[in-house]
């Protein structure tokens, strides 16, 4: 039976580091390629040596997909590429493909130069590992060889993330990434046509959590701001430098036209700056709003929104400052907040998740005393707000993805164990397909019923359908034909033509049975009186007295003998070619149950 | 017939070919009208490939055929269909032209139907069949009073529903949709093939194998059912398998048709599948149609959504499931910020500032009681409101309005939804939802905080958002006194930041005032900063926030007596100014001990005695029946029944418009009646140039005014109409009289005469069901004299009318129910600017427009912004429709910019600007009643336009505007 196996090398019950391998009939396909934020050891990048202990990658993968720009989803690619060596194909969409190296960048440069990690990939590795990259796009199917291919579909989550459909033959996988169910400011909702894949392999990041709508969070957020704005105080943003950081800038800037205000919003530089240029350049990549309005103006040229200087955090009046990281752990961020923390009137918003140990998380869980470095302590007066803005799908939109999809079965990776299971075991009860987890490693075998496409000749269809009634459907339909198996394709032809081809003499094949039937009567009267009574059982069929003697009922022959040895005994010969077989038979056994009496 | 017809046909053929021996120019046989038919014959017969054949109809079928050729041509394109065609493009193009030949106004299809049903059966390529059956169609919706030829056109489409090609099928359906029986007594009387269930028929084709057929089944279904079939309860179920389709134009069209057999069956209950409990089926119906909300297509979202508003019959507890979306974070169940919200209100501990894990997840959740798929309502709207399509989301809106306004409960709970709307990206969308609160505003109270975010938008930039946000705050109702204060330091804070809004804030102050005087009072010293002991400075009357709170107050204080007491000296002096100077805003007040108000209507009179309707009656029937008094009498009487009307509308604000229409009427009468008493009547021609003038000039007038009363006026009926027609009329002949007796000559008259009797004609056209009401009138004398008229010269006629002029009574004008006459208040540019608008000469400068218009039936079409140059130069724009917008019946608001640009000047100058309603005579009411012409007679009708005179009325006060062309820099 024809298999698919899936083994997770990451993000298997596992958040980070996300590395499927999938062979789907013969063909080997990596799905995404990253690196873990929480090691910094060699576990920070999936084994490879699991594919193969020596020899190069290229021989084992047909092509590695990328999904979209996130460390943990594509960290490792080329340490993957030049370092372990892969030559192949690697897939992404465009956006992805012009981000993603700035990213891996700004990765080296902090590995590299921060922390004088040596034996790690040079930005030439980067470049080199970006040449080998094909760019798609939404919706275009690729032809990776003359089997595989795959075709994108919109995500939301980050800009250009995407959804990836593997498809051999009849058999289709199809490889979620990260997605968004939920449209935000920026991005719109992960779509998937109804592709009935054989396997979707979906994150499940936030499986046992359903959310508050979006318009409450932002309206709070807007609020939040506007009100320390008009107080005149400072509202710090430690933001990440892609992804949320643009949604919010668009609400603040947005807000700010909408309500015509003045205070300056800025945007600390570097990084974001050259990312927001791409969000200038993939509109298509991004929601409704935004691209039907980029005509007038494009919504990521910022009017209100500007470069930020070191400088300004000292001017007066209240101001909006983005700035990176989003931990609050060093950097700009946490420097800007150094110097407002002690006043009442300011305020931070976090807007998304912090690892223990940061002053982040130190502040959001309530202490008002930091120590810093030099054993200063700082005391914390502004306020800290706490803003979750994720672009993960909850239970209820994994659930809409699925029943979108309408996959045969369903893998859950990028997510925590215990949260799975209860996903899992949900998705079980409601879809009735199976639910696989695999955990890093393990490898998930599914068997797939792939239906084969064969080939059939129009006339023989066409004769075929006009037999019998009217062609009904979605019923499976009997068809008589010759099956022809030839240079890997199937034809379905009907069997004169298949003599004709295979250069075959055509053999008739004959059934003939005796049976016996007591009757004392002259043959021929005999013979009339199968006649009269065949011709009444049989009304549908015509049934024929050959001046020869013999019956015909429609191609079968019937006649009768007297019995050798005995007179009274008439042996009645009916014989019939295997097409006829089912009237040939019923005919014999009506035969057998002899003529009824006093017909005559 | 037949016979005869082709006989006819070949008639004509035989003609054309003489015609054609004689001049072969193609130009000359178009010329010829019966020859059409036989021209194409001939057309068809010179083409030698079927290309050629093709472009001679394509060519044929640009132009109209008259009716009485209709059929000749239909034979024609048949015979050449049996006989020569062999191309499916030509058969094809044959059997489209026969379909637009039987739409022919005049003609009945009813002949050719056998051809067209016999083509059907030797025909093979599907195209052509599809088409034929398109034509089938066509003949049957133009014979739908017959019901065997629909019978035997539903027989042929059901034989054909076997065929292979999803076209053919389609059609088929449509056919059987279309012209099905609709009537079960008739389908029984006709024992035939055809009779048998058509409903059956389409519903097996249901689950066809091509979606497009599929999509067409449903919608044959539906359309059996806007036929007044009624449906069977049995197709609900195939219906909801059908919601699962792959092919989103079949699950648009199956929601569709859900809905429909949910308005059908409202009560009857379905079984829920995999469980022995049943539910009402409207319910469940509600239920699918919900989770089609979230379906993957956005086309089906959109009319999911909006169909969920007109399901009314929902059960309440379904209905509040729609906007319920249990939270959960890590199995733990979460509230929403809704309910934390509400929490926090009923907690008395509204805003505090909010503490990380605040909303930290509390109770445990069980893992098999959690339903992520829910089958039913739940959380539509959530999801709905939440979509990234605006379309979708906008029809859930709406449709959480019509709920809404049938549903106080679910009002309630929708509310904190639709306050979240505010906050959304498309203005649109902002807009919708602002007005649908304000349409169940009458349903719901807001919460303090509630109120909070809806006062936030009144920051929005978007007047149109503001504008609606203060109509919202109109009609609104406030639980407390801080909700009160809140409000009003919000809508200060809108005026400074737009002082441009003032009169729509203190309109919105107004009613605010109006409806919540008890919560008012507690505020009134602290907005009027009165103390107890000190004496407090006494406020700037002229501060459009001083006069925001006074006007709040002061419309609290009208049903609040005790209100007045706390009120400062100023206070009152400031009453008596502002009651005096925005009378609209302020109403008037019984205070004590003050002579200063006057409000001598006590509103214990109750209108349906109005004195004043009954003066305008009085006043009006005094007119009429004082027929035969002296001429002076007569002129005395009507002008001061005009002055009367005039100071009645003044004074009356509601009976304004009816009594300026009689005051004009009147007026209109009294020049005629000056203009006939003029001495130059009696006197030889030349020796009157002067009073000539007069009369001539009263004549313009009388033209003028009745335009007025006929384009100026909403609420107008058809025997006004006749009346104002009638003294047009009128006037043409005063018109022509004059001209009779100044100019020497005949030869203009002529003209003028005929002219005046194809008027005349006209007149006895379009009001001839008018004309008994109109016993002893001029126009009845001048039709028993038209015989005459006709025949006569143009002196004489003249003449006639001179003395039926005279002669002619005085018609009774019948006064609608309501009457009101259009206006326009030109709000910016307000005038007042003393800085001149300075720009480049030969650019353009543009400027904002602002106005308010009332009664004015299709501004879009009438309304036009003049401006004039103080060199005499005038300019006319038409602004764009989507400047207009609608804020109330009767009501438009004009937004929009004017481009403005002259050669430079020496010095500033002033423009005007003005809004003109502009009337064009042939779109009068009359004639609009004259049913629209079909294609083939709109030509004959277009040359009729040119007779109607356009022109336009000035209404609305001139607005100056100080402008500067300078010079150009070189």
């Amino acid at each position: 039976m024809p298999e698919i196996k899936v083994t997770p090398l990451g993000a298997g019950q596992d958040v980070g580091r996300s590395c499927i391998l999938v062979s789907i009939a013969g063909k080997n396909v990596m799905l995404d390629c990253g690196m873990h934020m929480g090691y910094n050891d060699d576990r920070r990048f999936p084994d490879f040596s699991y594919i193969t202990q020596n020899g190069r990658l290229t021989d084992f993968l047909d092509c590695v997909i990328i999904s979209h720009f996130h460390l943990d989803h594509c960290g490792a690619l080329p340490y993957f590429s030049e370092m372990v060596g892969y030559d192949g194909p690697i897939y992404m969409t465009h956006p992805t493909k012009a981000i993603c190296p700035i990213l891996l960048e700004d990765y080296r440069k902090i590995t590299v130069d921060k922390k004088g990690e040596t034996n790690f990939f040079t930005s030439q590795m980067i470049k080199d590992c970006m040449k080998k990259v094909v760019a798609v796009h939404l919706h275009q199917t690729v032809q990776v060889d003359e089997e595989l291919e795959i075709k994108a579909y919109y995500a939301g989550h980050v800009l250009g993330a995407a959804m990836f459909q593997i498809k051999v033959g009849c058999e289709s996988v199809v490889y979620t990434g990260d997605y968004n169910m939920t449209p935000d400011r920026h991005l719109g909702a992960a779509w998937i046509d109804k592709c009935r894949p054989d396997l979707l392999i979906t994150e499940s990041t936030y499986a046992t959590t359903i959310r508050d709508s979006k318009r409450c969070r932002e309206r709070d957020f807007l609020k939040k701001v506007h009100e320390t704005v008009e107080r005149g105080g400072k509202v710090l943003i430690p933001v990440f430098a892609l992804g949320r950081a643009q949604e919010l800038c668009i609400l603040l800037e947005t807000f700010w036209e909408r309500m015509n205000l003045k205070a300056p919003i800025y945007f600390s530089t570097g990084l974001t700056e050259k990312a927001n240029h791409y969000y200038k350049l993939f509109i298509t990549w991004t929601n409704q709003k935004i691209r039907k309005t980029f005509v007038q103006r494009n919504m990521f040229e910022f009017k209100h929104i500007k470069a930020f200087d070191r400088a300004f955090a000292d001017n007066p009046g209240p101001m909006v400052v983005f700035a990176t990281p989003g931990m609050l752990h060093a950097g700009q961020s946490l420097q800007i907040f150094r110097k407002w923390a002690g006043n009442e009137k300011n305020m931070v918003i976090m807007p998304g998740y912090c690892v223990q140990g940061t002053v982040g998380h130190k502040i959001l869980s309530g202490q008002r005393k930091l120590e810093m470095e030099g054993r200063q302590i700082l005391e914390v007066k502004m306020q800290v707000e706490y803003m979750s803005f994720s672009a993960h799908a909850d239970a209820k939109g994994i659930m809409q993805l699925i029943r979108q999809a309408e996959p045969r079965n369903v893998l859950l990776v990028h997510g925590e164990a215990k949260k799975m299971e209860f996903l899992k075991q949900k998705i079980e009860q409601e879809f009735h397909v199976n639910c696989y987890m695999p955990a890093n490693g393990e490898t998930t075998t599914i068997f797939t019923n792939p239906s084969i496409p064969v080939d059939i000749s129009l006339g023989l269809l066409k004769r075929e359908t006009a037999i019998g009634l009217l062609p009904d459907v979605k019923k499976p339909k009997l068809m008589h034909g010759t099956l022809i198996m030839k240079d890997n394709s199937f034809r379905l032809v009907s069997p004169e033509q298949a003599l004709k081809e295979l250069g075959l003499a055509e053999h008739q094949l004959r059934f003939t049975c005796r049976v016996h039937i007591q009757d004392p009567r002259k043959e021929h009267e005999t013979v009339l009186r199968v006649y009269n009574h065949l011709k009444g059982v049989l009304k549908d069929y015509s049934v024929q007295h050959l001046p020869d003697g013999s019956i015909t009922v429609e191609s079968i022959l019937i006649q009768a003998t007297a019995h050798s040895e005995d007179q009274g005994t008439k042996v009645l010969l009916v014989s019939w070619t295997y097409q006829d077989e089912e009237l040939g038979s019923y005919l014999t056994s009506l035969l057998k149950k002899g003529l009824p009496q006093g017909t005559s | 017939m037949a016979a005869h017809l082709k006989k006819r046909v070949y008639e004509e053929f035989t003609k054309v070919v003489q015609q054609q021996h004689e001049d072969l120019s193609a130009k000359k046989l178009r010329l010829t009208k019966p020859s059409k038919s036989a021209a194409l014959h001939v057309d068809l017969c010179k083409a030698t490939s079927p290309a050629d054949a093709l472009q001679y109809l394509l060519q044929f079928a640009r132009k109209p055929v008259e009716v009485e050729s209709v059929e000749g041509v239909v034979r024609i394109l048949l015979e050449h269909y049996y006989k020569v065609e062999n191309d499916a493009s030509v058969r094809l193009k044959i059997a489209s032209l026969l379909g637009l030949l039987s739409k022919t106004a005049g003609f009945s299809p009813d002949c050719i139907m056998d051809d067209a049903i016999n083509t059907l059966q030797n025909e093979k390529s599907h195209q052509v069949l599809a088409q034929l059956l398109d034509t089938l169609l066509v003949i049957g919706t133009k014979l739908t009073e017959n019901p065997s030829v629909r019978m035997r056109l539903v027989e042929v489409a059901c034989k054909h529903l076997t065929d292979s090609s999803h076209g053919v099928r389609n059609k088929c359906l449509q056919l059987i949709g279309c012209l099905g029986p609709v009537e079960k007594g008739v389908a029984k009387e006709v024992e035939s093939q055809a009779a048998k269930d058509v409903q059956k028929i389409i519903g097996d084709h249901f689950n066809d194998q091509d979606p497009r057929v599929r999509t067409a089944a449903i919608k044959a279904m539906l359309q059996l059912h806007e036929r007044g079939l009624k449906l069977q309860q049995a197709i609900y179920g195939q219906a909801c398998k059908l919601l699962a389709d792959d092919y989103e134009q079949v699950r648009s069209a199956a929601v569709q048709l859900i809905w429909v057999l949910s308005q059908l069956y409202p009560e009857s209950i379905v079984p829920i599948p995999s469980s022995n409990e049943e539910i009402r089926l409207v319910d469940d119906a509600f239920g699918k149609i919900c989770h089609m909300v979230s379906d993957g297509s956005w086309v089906v979202r959109v009319q999911a959504a909006k169909l969920l508003g007109s399901m009314q019959q929902v059960s309440s507890h379904f209905l509040e499931q729609t906007l319920d979306k249990k939270l959960m974070s890590d199995l733990r169940r979460k509230r929403t910020a809704h309910e934390r919200a509400k929490e926090l209100y009923s907690s008395g501990e509204f805003s505090s500032g909010r503490k990380w894990g605040d909303d930290a997840p509390k109770e445990e959740i069980d893992t098999g009681a959690v339903n992520l798929i829910e089958s039913g309502a739940c959380g539509a709207f959530v999801h709905g409101l939440e979509d990234e399509m605006y379309e979708v989301r906008i029809a859930a809106v709406e449709a959480l309005c019509m709920l809404a306004q049938s549903s106080p409960s679910f009002a309630e709970k929708c509310l904190d939804f639709l306050v979240d709307m505010f906050n959304d990206e498309i203005e649109e969308v902002r807009l919708q939802s602002i007005h649908t609160m304000r349409k169940i505003s009458n349903n719901i109270t807001l919460r303090e905080d509630q109120l909070d975010t809806v006062l936030a938008v009144l920051e929005d930039s978007s007047r149109d958002i503001r504008e609606a946000l203060h109509e919202l705050l109109c009609c609104t109702n406030v639980s407390t006194k801080e909700g009160i204060h809140l409000a009003l330091v919000e809508l200060l804070k809108n005026l400074t930041k737009y002082p441009t809004d003032r009169e729509s804030i203190w309109k919105c102050l107004k009613f605010l005032g109006s409806r919540h005087p008890t919560l008012v009072l507690p505020l009134v010293p602290e907005l009027l900063s009165t103390h107890p002991f000190f004496d407090t400075p006494e406020p700037d009357m002229d501060d459009p926030a001083y006069i925001a709170v006074l006007v709040l107050i002061f419309n609290a204080a009208k049903s609040c007596p005790t209100m007045p007491a706390l009120f400062s000296d100023h206070t009152f002096r400031h009453y008596a100014y502002l009651r005096d100077s925005l009378s609209h805003l302020v109403p008037p007040l019984r205070l004590p001990g003050r002579k200063l108000v006057s409000s001598p209507v006590s509103p214990s009179i109750t209108p349906h005695e109005d004195p004043s309707q009954q003066f305008l009656h009085q006043s009006l029937e005094r007119v009429y029946n004082l027929q035969h008094l002296d001429p002076q009498g007569i002129q005395e009487l009507l002008e001061f029944t005009i002055r009367d009307l005039q100071r009645l509308g003044e004074l009356q604000s509601e009976l304004a418009g009816m009594a300026d229409f009689t005051a004009t009427y009147l007026q209109c009468q009294l020049l005629l009646i000056k203009a006939l008493q003029e001495k130059l009547w009696n006197v030889a021609a030349p020796l009157y140039l002067k009073q000539n003038a007069l009369a001539s000039a009263a004549a313009k007038q009388i033209l003028e005014e009745t335009y007025k009363m006929e384009f100026m006026y909403s609420g107008v009926e058809n025997r006004q109409v006749v009346i104002i027609h009638h003294m047009r009329l009128q006037a043409k002949a005063l018109q022509l009289i004059v001209t009779a007796r100044t100019t020497r000559g005949v030869e203009p008259l002529f003209g003028m005469c005929e002219k005046f009797l194809q008027e005349v004609d006209s007149f006895q056209r379009c009001f001839i069901s008018e004309l008994p009401h109109m016993q002893g009138s001029f126009v009845d004398k001048l039709l028993d004299l038209m015989p005459r008229l006709v025949t006569s010269k143009p002196s004489e006629v003249v003449k006639i009318l001179q003395t039926t002029l005279r002669q002619s009574t005085f018609l009774h004008l019948p006064l609608p129910e309501r009457l009101y006459r259009a206006s326009a208040n030109i709000i910016e540019p307000t005038g007042e600017s003393d800085n001149p608008l300075r720009f480049t000469s030969g650019l353009v400068v543009a400027l904002d427009v602002d106005a308010t218009l009332e009664h004015v039936q299709d501004p879009q079409g009438t309304v036009k912004v003049q401006v004039l140059y103080p060199d005499g130069q005038a300019q006319l724009i038409h602004p764009k429709p989507a400047d207009f917008r609608n804020p109330g019946p009767g009501r438009h608001r004009l937004i929009t910019q004017v481009y403005l640009s002259h050669t430079a000047w020496t010095e500033p100058c002033q423009i005007e600007v003005r809004l003109l309603l502009a009337y064009n005579s042939n779109r009068s009411k009359a004639t609009a009643k004259i049913p629209k012409s079909t294609w083939s007679e709109s030509i004959e009708a277009l040359p009729q336009s040119e007779n109607g005179i356009e022109g336009t009325i000035p209404f609305s006060k001139p607005v100056k505007v100080y402008i500067m062309p300078k010079p150009a820099r070189r």
